[in-house]
């Protein structure tokens, strides 16, 4: 398969970038989308150009450090898939592909296609965490926990914190990715004691650091590759203002 | 002012529910007040006086007044925020994701629509009926008629037999059905009485009570229109 990339290149944060068009040649389907950046990354290097950075780690789809907005998707064509789990059969042959880094004032780009997700840390720190000291895992069933409340919040804690939600928000909200920390933790006793200090803690940093306000257009659910639910959103809506109320 | 209703993301979305939510209601009370007179226009003008210069129509009218500027109020300073949020640098190329309605994202533009439509309406209505009571009078003339303050009926035969109007009209109740598909369901959400069983509820009673609002408020226009063509009234 043949493509045309219209790919945006920038030197760091404070020059300007713009889109530079590249061809790649020969690819095969069952290439994945990363490797076929990796092949127009060796292209450039043999011609003495500088390759196009991007970020990527795993490449199974479980570390989140993948990103990319191809062809005005967040993780390009498919569902609940992050970009490395894209293959080059979901395009045809002859395609143009516009590869974009995530936008987002609280995601500045570093360089090309390779942006600064720390704001997420930054959330995480102010509260998505247990505070006590739970030492060695427990046996399995000392604390019982419902099967409905463990599922929910494996399945919130199923975010790989990628910035997915955020980059394809019209309004740049992370409310999908705060909402999935704190239901992970608010569904389960451990978590469930600092379930007010955190939703609090945590919707006033992300405020803080410029994201956005949620109007539930559904787009970060639409786009999650982990297919998180808005409804994690509701509960931490419920967690926050119960929080504030009894302030 | 120290106060999360100000301060933070989800407080100002409260507001906003809150805000909305009460304003549906009485979008619900003003149309099932209108569909009075398609039967009555005795009535729909006995409901009129009862809603005229009185202490509580005053207070519930300053109520309302308050409500629209809050929310709009409140829908700037989150639009404004949210821009900021994604911003300077936009994505050159934008794809619909799939499931999103297109209402959920042109809330400020239906908003905006909507407010025009009620500027007009409160000069159409309002400011025949009720503001003529507290500057004191009792009628005043439209289109070369003295029409009294109490008589919403002769205002409303009036009004809509300009075709002018009923499409202006029609035009703001669209705005307003896709403001509330979306709104409707949306003020659970950001309240927290929202999950993934009720959703689909939800989002049924929104096109329900959006649907129910367009009808009601687009038949009264409609048919005082067709009564003024046929000349019946």
């Amino acid at each position: 398969m043949n493509f045309t990339l219209k790919i945006w290149r920038q030197k760091d944060a404070k020059s300007k970038g713009a889109f530079e068009t590249y061809k790649v040649t020969d690819i095969s389907a069952d290439t994945s989308f990363l490797e076929m950046l990796d092949i127009l990354n060796n292209n450039l290097v043999h011609e003495g150009k500088d390759p196009v950075a991007f970020d990527h780690d795993c490449r199974e789809g479980i570390c989140g450090m993948c990103s990319l907005h191809i062809n005005g998707l967040a993780h390009g064509p498919g569902q609940n898939a992050t970009t490395c789990q894209i293959y080059m059969r979901k395009f045809k042959d002859g395609d143009t592909i516009t590869i974009e880094p995530w936008r987002s004032a609280a995601f500045p780009v570093i360089k090309d296609l390779v942006v600064n997700r720390g704001a997420y840390d930054q959330i995480l720190q102010a509260g998505g965490y247990v505070s006590v000291r739970t030492n060695s895992v427990p046996d399995a069933n000392a604390i019982p926990i419902p099967k409905a409340d463990a599922d929910e919040s494996m399945d919130a804690a199923a975010c790989v914190g990628c910035g997915a939600c955020a980059a394809t928000c019209k309004n740049g909200s992370a409310m999908l990715f705060v909402a999935a920390r704190v239901s992970s933790l608010a569904k389960l006793p451990q978590g469930r004691v600092e379930g007010a200090r955190r939703a609090k803690a945590m919707v006033a940093k992300m405020d803080e650091l410029g994201f956005g306000n949620c109007t539930n257009t559904g787009a970060c659910q639409a786009e999650c590759p982990k297919g998180i639910s808005i409804a994690h959103i509701a509960r931490l809506n419920r967690e926050f203002l119960a929080a504030k109320l009894q302030d | 002012m120290n106060c999360f209703l100000y301060n933070s993301s989800v407080g100002k979305k409260l507001v906003m529910s809150i805000s909305g939510c009460a304003l549906v209601l009485f979008i619900i009370f003003h149309m099932s007040m209108n569909l009075t007179a398609l039967f009555s226009a005795e009535a729909y003008n006995m409901i009129c006086e009862l809603l005229g210069a009185n202490w509580y129509a005053l207070v519930g009218t300053a109520g309302l007044a308050a409500l629209v500027v809050v929310h709009f109020v409140y829908a700037l300073i989150l639009s404004i925020n949210n821009y900021r949020a994604r911003g300077a640098q936009r994505y050159a190329v934008e794809t619909k994701e799939p499931g999103v309605s297109w209402a959920s994202k042109n809330m400020l533009v239906l908003g905006v629509i909507v407010l025009v439509g009620l500027l007009l309406h409160l000069s159409h209505f309002w400011a025949k009926m009720q503001l003529v009571e507290i500057l004191g009078g009792h009628e005043s003339e439209v289109g070369g008629q003295m029409i009294a303050a109490t008589d919403g009926a002769a205002l409303i035969q009036y009004t809509f037999s300009k075709w002018y109007n009923v499409v202006l009209y029609l035009i703001w109740f669209v705005a307003l059905w896709f403001h509330l598909s979306h709104g409707v369901w949306s003020m659970f959400q950001t309240a927290g009485f929202a999950n993934d069983t009720w959703y689909p509820r939800l989002k049924c009673l929104a096109n329900i009570v959006s649907t129910l609002i367009f009808l009601g408020f687009a038949a009264v226009v409609v048919v005082f229109f067709i009564k003024a063509q046929c000349g019946c009234c």
